[in-house]
């Protein structure tokens, strides 16, 4: 199986891990991921405005690239899917956004026609936890791994529609076909401190410790995340528990992680 | 702008009718920066709704909103307060010299380790 794959900027960079460890467990799995030539970020936020049309070009055109090909999107950033699913579901929605948006473009118009799959939703919806548990070689019994879900992936809701916004269960499951056992604790879907650590370094790490101490005391020994400014959040707020991407707990489960960077 | 014309029009920008709000606070009580705010989001939604808008215009309170959305998917009654805070952000950004952050503030606030996202979202939050 195909799919179109948008990395997004930090994954080429900061977050290589989240990035590689994806593609090459996604190979195990049986799915190909095939990166969409000449990307642009997607602008890690997306701008709820209705008259704010250009800084949501860059996702329009990655959806476009993926109809072209007649595949499926892949997103493995939290911050990228929630962009490019947003904007996907204005320009389903909103037919004065994208009546200008459409303007805006010289090759044709898009009609927001293109199925967007998080790669979780691609393990739970496409492969399915058996195959998972099937290509399973180093199970990881005896850990106790907690999901941190942060905003992007779940809000707003009515956009993202990957699991119960306020029980999810998405990212625990996958723990569970990898052996592990998933610590479910109270702040799991409560913001990070996002970007605003950028101007309140405190204030991020007041927000970033209460979600770490939250797993720490539920009796996690590790924290796992899809979003590169959830991991970078709670590391530099100084979690007493590592916290690893969620592919990279993958990799582990299937074998191939040695193989991977050298590590 | 006229307070009445840049309450319209905050109001068309972000889509949200603050008259649906029932004054309960649980966006406040749900919001992971409440504390930082001197306009907390339920006190933000009033005030847009009743034409108070040059003091949130001026307000810190307009970088401290996470777009968690928290208040968002939690709020009774569907009126999405922060698609509001980002409409009245986007007026105080969009004036000629208003940035609230400059590309010279960057490399100041940044370490070998910032994940690009880092600066990208906030560049978009707090600059036009």
């Amino acid at each position: 199986m195909k799919f179109s794959y948008f990395p997004g900027c930090t994954l080429k960079n900061k977050a290589k891990d989240l990035d590689e460890y994806a593609r090459k467990s996604a190979e195990v799995l049986g799915v190909t991921l095939e990166e969409i030539e000449d990307w642009q970020c997607c602008g890690g936020v997306f701008t709820t405005s209705k008259d704010e049309i250009a800084t949501k070009l860059s996702s329009v055109r990655i959806l476009k690239a993926a109809q072209a090909k007649e595949q499926a999107l892949v997103t493995v950033c939290s911050a990228c899917h929630n962009v490019v699913k947003q904007t996907n579901y204005a320009m389903q929605n909103d037919s004065e956004f994208a009546d200008k948006v459409n303007r805006y473009m010289d090759d044709g118009i898009y009609d927001g026609s293109t199925k967007i799959y998080h790669y979780l939703e691609l393990i739970r919806d496409v492969i399915g936890y058996d195959k998972v548990k099937e290509k399973v070689v180093n199970s990881l019994a005896g850990k106790k791994v907690a999901a941190y879900y942060g905003c992007l992936l779940l809000r707003p809701n009515t956009v993202m529609r990957m699991d119960d916004p306020e029980n999810p269960t998405i990212m625990e499951d996958l723990i569970k076909a990898l052996g592990a056992e998933a610590v479910v604790y109270p702040y799991r879907n409560e913001c990070c401190g996002g970007y605003v650590r950028m101007e309140n370094t405190e204030f991020a790490e007041k927000k970033s410790n209460t979600v770490s101490n939250s797993a720490k005391l539920a009796g996690a020994d590790v924290i796992v995340t899809a979003c590169p400014l959830c991991k970078y959040n709670l590391e530099k707020s100084g979690s007493e528990i590592p916290v690893v991407y969620i592919t990279e707990l993958l990799a582990d489960a299937l074998g191939i992680k040695e193989d991977n960077n050298g590590k | 702008m006229e307070n009445k014309n840049l309450r319209d029009e905050i109001i068309r920008r972000s889509g949200v009718n603050p008259t649906k709000c029932m004054r309960c606070g649980k966006c406040t009580g749900t919001c992971p920066a409440f504390d930082e705010m001197e306009y907390h989001p339920h006190q933000f939604v009033y005030m847009v709704e009743s034409g108070d808008i040059e003091p949130l215009l001026e307000s810190k309170s307009l970088y401290r909103c996470l777009t968690c959305f928290a208040c968002v998917d939690r709020c009774p009654r569907g009126v999405e307060p922060a698609k509001l805070v980002e409409a009245v952000r986007l007026a105080a950004v969009r004036q000629q010299g208003n940035n609230h952050m400059t590309a010279n503030d960057v490399p100041a606030k940044i370490e070998e380790d910032t994940p690009q996202q880092l600066i990208v979202s906030a560049f978009r939050k707090y600059t036009k």
